[in-house]
């Protein structure tokens, strides 16, 4: 591990959705702060994460966070001795206006303190999380990284090399869950709410589609092996409301939320059986899911393989996890040039 | 069509599938049609195949990278042999400003072709004329209604080739990637 060079004390910023986050983290293993402004109220009555009003509370709660990550973590001088040694910030993928407020803000902070400024991919960060809470996890690891935008198996097998198993071909889970929520009425995030309903209902009641789920993986083409597909799974819930609306809530809650965990975890075994990894782990906001965390571990316990689920804090989005990122960035590949720009579409970094 | 709410003003054609893709192969035979600086409106519900739509029209146009849903991200951008496909979902847009943010009259350009989810929603602040594909779900679960409507000069001059539209013939095992296993 690299020992003072590039300074160790990083300011982590996360603007890529509707969270507007900044976080003081020491070598990718010690929270020093961790604060985390959620808007999800305010996007609660429009169903989803609206881009202007996102990116317009991302302007006005940035610097009352970073005075907060600043002082929670006892830096009363940013360029003093104890201070920040480089400010990391996600530059993509996300939403651009609201990446934007970020970005602009983390090279503004690099440029007044005169400190390095690193370019942090969203996912990546994600993938970073469990490490931070966990840092003797060994590797290569397989991670099951589910969130709004995003539903991916990943083989870590080294830092900084990732390989891409698979993704989703259609809708993100996180995704699945809010359009599915929303024809309820349940309300947004769809993600909480369908879990919080599914505890009172039946998860056999009805019989909703796994997609690219079969008995044998192998008889899957390579391509569609460890692929998600979440969007035959929403029309199948809205055509079976649509045709039976008597059917009670709180069962197709758990019946699709069954559907959805089933899938997810059963790839996720397929991978680790078929990769040889020494570990499995959980990211992403959907990782908060209660169903999806309990499957998870009983699939790693009977796989044989160690697994980490990391706790609901840290798989939602934060900045400790985008600092414990930039930390490794900054070991492998020094500081980002400023010119770095946000990045709405913005890849994960694979080998392959 | 009976069974089928009507739309505003009548459409030039429809097509009622029975498969995802089934209707792949009408959004493969548009594409036959589109040219540069076009405009496509997806409208139709939850599930009613946008993205879907959207998959076998890009796949048509030459474009291999996976296609998904643009939800999230608000605007996905694919290469295809010849033109730029854009895809847009106005979903989560909550105003009208929200949708000039977002650049339209800077998509559409001669290198181009934009497809707009629920862009009947904001049909207002388009940019000129377009295809309207509304995507209507039928009574058995695969079931689709596919209405095509012109608004505009862009394309009412292709409207012949429209009523001449002939989709391939789909193998109904075979189908899109949407088909539950």
């Amino acid at each position: 591990m690299g020992d003072p060079s590039p300074g160790n004390t990083i300011l982590g910023v996360e603007t890529s959705c509707d969270e507007t986050a900044i976080a003081v983290v020491e070598r990718a293993s010690v929270v020093r702060s961790s604060v985390v402004s959620s808007q999800v109220k305010q996007h609660a009555e429009f169903g989803g994460v609206v881009p202007e009003i996102a990116g317009r509370a991302h302007v006005r709660e940035l610097v009352p966070v970073l005075a907060e990550a600043l002082a929670t973590a006892g830096i009363d001088n940013a360029i003093g001795p104890d201070g920040v040694d480089a400010v990391a910030a996600t530059t993509g993928p996300g939403l651009v206006g609201s990446l934007l407020v970020g970005v602009s803000a983390a090279k503004a902070l690099s440029l007044v303190w005169g400190v390095p400024f690193v370019s942090v991919n969203h996912l990546e960060a994600h993938l970073y999380a469990s490490f931070l809470e966990e840092p003797d996890l060994e590797l290569p690891l397989v991670v099951l990284l589910v969130s709004g935008g995003h539903t991916m198996l990943v083989l870590m097998e080294g830092h900084g090399r990732y390989r891409l198993l698979g993704s989703t071909l259609d809708d993100a889970a996180g995704e699945a869950y809010d359009k599915v929520a929303r024809y309820l009425g349940l309300g947004y995030p769809g993600g909480p709410a369908i879990d919080a309903l599914a505890v009172d209902g039946d998860p056999t009641a009805f019989d909703y589609p796994r997609a690219l789920v079969q008995e044998n993986p192998d008889t899957l083409p390579d391509d569609r092996r460890y692929a998600f597909s979440f969007s035959g799974l929403k029309t199948a819930v809205v055509n079976h409301v649509r045709n039976e609306p008597d059917a009670p809530t709180a069962d197709v809650a758990a019946s699709f939320q069954a559907a959805v965990v089933d899938a997810l975890v059963t790839k996720a075994r397929w991978a680790v059986e078929a990769t040889g990894a020494v570990g499995a782990c959980l990211g992403g906001g959907v990782a908060a899911n209660s169903l999806l965390r309990d499957r998870f571990a009983g699939m790693c316990s009977e796989a044989g393989v160690r697994p980490f689920v990391p706790s609901r804090a840290m798989c939602t989005d934060n900045a400790a996890m985008v600092a414990a990122a930039g930390w490794w960035r900054l070991q492998s590949d020094g500081p980002s040039p400023l010119d770095v720009g946000a990045d709405p579409n913005l890849a994960l970094p694979l080998i392959n | 069509m009976i069974g089928h709410p009507s739309t505003e003003q009548p459409g030039i054609r429809s097509f009622a599938t029975t498969s995802a893709a089934g209707t792949q192969a009408v959004a493969t035979a548009l594409a036959g049609l589109v040219r540069a600086g076009d405009l496509l409106v997806l409208c139709g519900d939850l599930g009613a195949g946008k993205t879907a739509f959207t998959q076998g029209f890009g796949r048509a146009l030459g474009v291999t990278a996976p296609i998904t849903s643009p939800t999230f991200t608000l605007a996905n951008r694919y290469q295809g042999e010849e033109l730029t496909v854009h895809h847009l979902d106005v979903y989560r847009l909550a105003h009208i400003d929200e949708v000039r943010d977002l650049g339209l009259h800077e998509l559409v350009d001669d290198r181009s072709v934009t497809v707009i989810e629920w862009g009947d929603a904001i049909a207002g602040a388009l940019p000129g004329g377009y295809l309207e594909v509304r995507l209507a779900l039928g009574d058995g679960p695969d079931d689709r209604l596919v209405g095509l409507r012109t608004v505009g000069a862009e394309w009412s001059d292709r409207e012949v080739a429209l009523l001449a539209l002939e989709p391939a013939a789909v193998d109904e095992n075979l189908d899109g990637t949407d088909a539950p296993c």
